[in-house]
């Protein structure tokens, strides 16, 4: 791989600690002053194709605790496959739909709550295509690098199986940890653990 | 499939060995909240190389100026008035324009405006420690603030955060996105911090280190602190060394 020099490498990460809301959802925590709305606290700036859903969820640390003071952001296609991207050159997106969505969790609770659409498949490099997934990052107080995760949905069995991902993965146990499960039509579950026999699955990329 | 580094479009891996490991026992929180399986590594896919586009327009006038933009008509945050700035690159050293940099402090006595802050430090009434800007068409960024001031913690029995600044960076993909940290040079209490104390070696902590800028000072107004980022850089082609997103 290409080699770059100390001085142009990536800046090393820091933990967000746990006041992150102050500077990227600041209503949330009481600064009403600044912005006029949370950035990324609603996906559908209009009328959406495709199906809605909502997916929510806690995250857990290794005592079985929800982490209270999290962030998550996720980023995904829309009901066709389609990123609202620049980057995006298949086609173009749901003009209605940012794919960009962040939550801070209740601060009592722990809860977080997403309120999307179901993406479509998306390109993967072998030419193939990849399940229908959303891509999650999280970051909290104690958390040194931002975690990258994904959900998939429970009730696309047939896609699952064949994305190359989910394969390359290969252990069922595992592979379990990143399924948004089904509760109802349009309501999906997704906690996630970080520690523990059902660690949740972070990726590298 | 051709290999992860040469594809265009691909971003570089995160080099692991150079951020701070997910454990780090001298930093208590992250005990339990370390994943402890290896990572899953695979190459970047579209879901990863394309991200959401941030326009100036969502910028209010006083965004970026944090001494202001909570103040009363008239007043101004309490504190020693300073400038951070710098240039936002990849890893090619391609400037980044277009990029949203959002950061947070706490006030000149050490105290953070949030719900579960509980330091006795005082408020400022016009100071929140919010502040966002957009990286400009070279990159660039700025922002007008107060110096934060260090405060205690409950990792140990006398522990102290050197003043700091939290910066969270979003480029043109997902897999871009990075939190981090400033600290300003010359503070002796970088060296005693345990979360400083997650970097792998003195050249990172200087890579997240404000170095003070007599240049961009304003002579009777305001000292300036120079602090460039570096985020993941995106393999175009071998010889390439445009602008990203242009
Ligand atoms: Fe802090």
């Amino acid at each position: 791989m290409a080699i770059v020099k100390d001085e142009f490498k990536e800046s090393p990460s820091q933990t967000a600690g746990p006041y992150v809301h102050i500077g990227c959802a600041p209503n949330f925590t009481g600064i009403k002053k600044i912005y006029s709305s949370d950035l990324g606290s609603a996906m559908k700036t209009g009328p959406v194709k495709g199906e809605q859903i909502t997916i929510e969820g806690t995250i857990f640390d290794g005592t079985g605790a929800p982490l209270k003071d999290a962030m998550l952001e996720i980023w995904q296609a829309d009901s066709d496959g389609l990123y609202n991207s620049p980057q995006e050159t298949r086609g173009i997106c749901d003009p209605n739909f940012t794919g960009w969505g962040r939550c801070a969790v209740n601060l009592n609770t722990g809860l977080f709550r997403f309120n999307t659409v179901k993406p479509g498949q998306t390109p993967a490099p072998n030419g193939t295509l990849q399940a229908p997934h959303i891509s999650v990052w999280i970051v909290a107080r104690g958390i040194n690098v931002g975690l990258q995760t994904r959900a998939y949905f429970s009730d696309e069995k047939e896609h699952n199986s064949s994305d190359p991902i989910l394969n390359q993965i290969g252990d069922s146990k595992r592979i379990k940890t990143l399924l948004a499960i089904r509760q109802k039509k349009g309501v999906y579950s997704f906690n996630i653990h970080l520690q523990g026999h059902n660690e949740t699955v972070f990726f590298d990329i | 499939m051709s290999p992860k580094s040469t594809r265009k479009g691909h971003y570089l891996e995160r080099d692991r060995s150079w951020h701070p490991e997910a454990l780090t026992p001298n930093y208590k929180s992250s005990i339990y909240r370390s994943p402890s399986s290896k990572l899953i590594s695979f190459p970047t896919t579209l879901s990863e190389e394309t991200g959401p586009v941030f326009g100036h327009d969502i910028l209010g006038s006083l965004d970026s100026d944090l001494i202001h933009n909570y103040a009363r008509q008239g007043q101004a945050a309490i504190g020693s008035r300073i400038i951070i700035h710098g240039r936002l690159l990849d890893e090619f050293e391609r400037p980044v324009p277009g990029a949203l940099i959002e950061v947070w402090q706490a006030n000149s006595g050490g105290r953070y405006r949030h719900k579960n802050e509980t330091y006795l430090a005082a408020l400022d009434p016009n100071f929140s420690g919010c502040g966002r800007t957009i990286t400009d068409e070279n990159g660039d960024y700025e922002f007008i603030t107060i110096m934060p001031g260090p405060y205690p913690w409950p990792n140990g029995p006398n522990e102290w955060r050197p003043a700091h600044i939290h910066f969270s960076v979003f480029g043109n993909a997902f897999a871009q996105r990075l939190i981090t940290q400033m600290y300003f040079e010359g503070d002796p209490l970088i060296q005693k911090c345990p979360i400083v104390a997650t970097l792998n070696s003195l050249t990172a902590v200087k890579r997240l280190t404000g170095f003070l800028d007599m240049e961009r000072t304003i002579p009777m107004d305001s000292l300036a602190y120079k602090f460039d980022i570096t985020i993941r850089g995106k393999q175009q082609t071998v010889f390439e060394n445009k602008p990203e997103g242009l």
